[in-house]
């Protein structure tokens, strides 16, 4: 933005006193207004950033040093006890640890590569590409909650279309949420569902960025077309892969949603029979509402905290290895 | 870009003054609300409830409107399951504000709200203490706080009986009227013996819809006749390894799941529900309110084929609920007067007649309207006289304060027996998790 400081400034000589004042004064103000006002327009963002913000997370840094529960009439500090509990004698902690990475494993690693791969099949000439760019990136627009409801129904263990399917080619059905690895199995598919062509318009913005000239080049050399994919475009989308790795990654460890409404009625949060499915946030929840322990749910949420971090820069550590070799 | 100051300044001034307005509406918000009752106009008093299908008191609104020209009630919470009512409630009553003027408060989450007594009106200030009378005496003790205060008033019980489908027992070849089909469990262990016979000739139904439901109503039995409480003593500490009561019930559980009797469908959940209107199984443990809950989801076309007979064992009761007033009510003088109505004999036998839920008033209990009353449903079964025999004789089961997180914890590992896991190593799971809950 170019200031116009001049504009005001300079007084005329000779003009009548009371005029100069007033220009003295004009002048001060503007100086005032270019020196606060840049901070006013972003004000907003920042109040709000610390009324939602800051504040929570402060909040929740004081809360998990203490004990505070709505059934205790005073609340008393207790220092690092809930932590030290959390870590070494909560196995349900663990168990959730274990089930997050496990489904945000079995989740993330197909969803990244399939939508590269429909990234790269729709960065081709295609008939009706704007239809099929558009209708990847309908599961989008449908609420999560939807999908989850839709899904466990599929997946019912008595009148589920994927038990008929299963049956009609001569299997046995499944109980999907009996089985910890089938469970996992069934919530991967609904997230994969969602967010597949979410990334894969990301990758297919970033590929259409890429110069042509590179993949002429190659292919006068004699590259052939998986060659040129991942000794060009694979390299050259670093950037974006390690920023849908991240969001997946926040995404994935905060997994809520669909492994809740995979049970339907009551004990959602328990996440299956033995807590096959049950997530850490599944159980932050099930800690602060259904045994109302507030101070040791802070903590559940600052280990959590720490662990997308740690997650995020690990990595972060690896993507930037995919072509750092060369 | 270059926008000339005047301009500049302009809109400099013109933000500051949209977020010091912002600011100051988001303020000036509550106090609105606040005197909305003190003039002329009529008040509006917010009734919170929970369940499928709610309290049954739309008729009695209606009505006390009528009476009292003042007042509008607005109902919330109907659908709403138990588990997620209470949490919000939890929430609304520590944050002080949210709750509605009157709010029903479950038998098994009451005991909670009992370290919060100060955040409800003490009713005894709104002469409740008056009408001790009209209510059973240990459904009164439960609404009361070990230190005197009144924190709800009661409404319903859930004494205990069996509903079953006569239909299906005809086709098994057993007894289908309802004396002789009480007659063929006098214990829970000759339930589970008829269960066997009902498998021998029936391969496509089964006889019993889930292990959890049928696990608390045997808990809640036993209880009733040995220690008196579950879970937790009445001191609050957890005996959960302690109580014979519960070891008792879990076992029977278990032996009925190695019977092959659970059609294994999670109560409350979609599936469940598909297993009433597709009629997967035979018989249901059936406090009170469950008759209102079989209508509602078999609905219309199992209307007649669904009967009720006495439960095995001596009666018991699981589930009823108060009604309280939180002391973020603005009109608590109001509210009190409205729990007061709902809840008097009156109420009781109006809810009764819409939803089924059983009076916790002896005198609602013997009011003909309630004692002769007979269900169409089932089959023009005399419900008033099966729920109403066992409710005055009942013996109260003492639930601690962390009660519905601790059952969740067992429930879940007798759903693991019913899908293939060891009887014995699930036990033990459910100590240990029920104690973790617990904590």
């Amino acid at each position: 933005m170019s200031l116009d400081l001049h504009a005001a400034a300079p007084p005329e000589p000779g003009a009548p006193r009371s005029a100069r004042h007033t220009r003295r004064r004009a002048a001060s103000m503007t100086r005032l207004d270019l020196k606060y006002s840049p901070y006013l327009y972003v004000l907003p963002f920042f109040v709000i950033f610390a009324v939602f913000g800051v504040y929570p997370i402060a909040y929740t840094v004081w809360i998990a040093l203490t004990d505070r529960s709505p059934l205790n009439p005073t609340i008393s500090f207790v220092g690092m006890d809930n932590f030290v509990e959390l870590i070494t004698e909560d196995p349900q902690f663990w168990n959730a640890v274990v089930n997050t990475f496990g489904m945000f494993a079995l989740s993330t690693v197909p969803q990244l590569l399939l939508a590269l791969m429909l990234a790269n099949a729709l960065n081709r000439k295609l008939r009706a590409q704007t239809f099929f760019r558009m209708a990847i990136a309908m599961p989008i627009i449908t609420s999560t909650a939807v999908v989850a409801l839709i899904f466990s129904m599929l997946y019912a263990k008595d009148f589920g279309l994927v038990n008929w399917l299963l049956d009609s080619i001569g299997l046995d059905p499944i109980d999907w949420r009996a089985n910890r690895f089938a469970s996992w199995f069934a919530i991967s598919t609904m997230v994969d569902w969602r967010w597949v062509g979410y990334n894969a318009l990301i990758y297919l913005a970033a590929m259409q960025s890429i110069s042509k000239d590179m993949y002429e080049a190659a292919a006068l050399d004699g590259a052939s077309r998986r060659r040129q994919f991942w000794s060009i475009t694979v390299p050259q989308l670093r950037p974006t892969i390690i920023f849908t790795l991240i969001i997946s990654t926040i995404g994935g460890l905060q997994l809520f949603t669909e492994p809740l409404l995979f049970t339907s009625g009551s004990g959602g949060l328990s996440g299956g029979s033995e807590g096959q499915f049950q997530t850490i946030t599944m159980y932050l929840l099930d800690v602060m509402n259904q045994r109302f322990r507030w101070g040791y749910a802070g903590a559940v949420a600052l280990v959590l905290f720490v662990l997308i971090a740690l997650m995020s820069a690990i990595n972060y550590l690896l993507a930037r290895r995919i072509s750092s070799d060369k | 870009m270059s926008v000339p100051i005047r301009r500049r300044r302009f809109a400099a001034i013109a933000l500051a003054s949209v977020v010091v307005l912002g600011a100051a509406a988001a303020c000036g918000d509550d106090s609105d609300s606040g005197d909305s009752g003190s003039g002329d106009g009529p008040i509006t008093l917010v009734v919170d409830v929970f369940g499928d299908q709610g309290f049954g008191y739309e008729e009695l609104y209606k009505q006390y409107e009528a009476e009292h020209t003042n007042v509008k009630i607005q109902e919330r919470g109907k659908g709403l399951g138990l588990g997620d009512y209470n949490t919000r409630l939890t929430q609304q009553i520590t944050a002080g504000s949210g709750a509605g003027d009157v709010v029903a408060l479950e038998e098994g989450t009451i005991v909670q709200f009992y370290a919060q007594a100060d955040k409800f009106v003490n009713l005894a200030d709104h002469g409740a203490n008056d009408l001790k009378g009209n209510f059973l005496p240990w459904k009164w003790e439960q609404g009361t706080t070990p230190d005197g205060k009144v924190l709800g008033l009661g409404t319903d019980v859930g004494s205990m009986a069996l509903c079953y489908r006569s239909d299906l027992f005809k086709a098994a070849g057993l007894p289908t009227d309802r004396e002789q089909v009480g007659a063929l469990w006098p214990t829970w262990d000759e339930f589970i013996a008829t269960g066997q016979k009902f498998a021998a000739a029936d391969k496509k139904h089964k006889f019993v819809d889930s292990a959890t439901n049928f696990y608390n109503v045997v808990l809640m039995q036993v209880a009733g006749q040995g220690s008196g409480y579950t879970y937790y003593d009445k001191s609050n500490k957890m005996v959960i390894d302690q109580n014979p009561d519960v070891k008792t019930a879990y076992d029977l559980t278990t032996k009925m799941i190695a019977a092959g009797l659970s059609n294994n469908l999670q109560s409350f959940s979609n599936e469940w529900n598909a297993g009433f209107k597709n009629g997967t199984f035979a018989t249901i443990a059936c406090p009170a309110w469950m008759t209102g809950v079989i209508k509602g989801q078999a609905g219309d076309a199992a209307a007649g084929k669904w009967d009720i007979a006495k439960a095995p064992g001596a009666g018991g009761n699981w589930g009823g609920s108060f009604l309280g007033v939180p002391k973020s009510s603005k009109h608590q003088k109001e509210a009190a007067e409205l729990a007061k109505f709902l809840t008097s004999a009156k109420g009781q036998i109006g809810a009764y007649k819409a939803v089924g839920n059983l009076p916790s008033n002896p005198q609602a209990l013997t009011d003909p309207a309630v004692a002769d009353s007979t269900n169409d449903y089932f089959s023009k079964a005399p419900v008033g006289k099966i729920f109403a025999a066992g409710a005055t004789e009942l013996k109260p089961v003492y639930l601690g304060p962390k009660n519905n997180a601790v059952r969740t914890a067992v429930e879940n590992t007798l759903r693991a027996v019913e899908q293939g896991k060891s009887a014995g190593e699930q036990w033990q799971a459910a100590l240990k998790n029920g104690a973790a809950a617990g904590k």
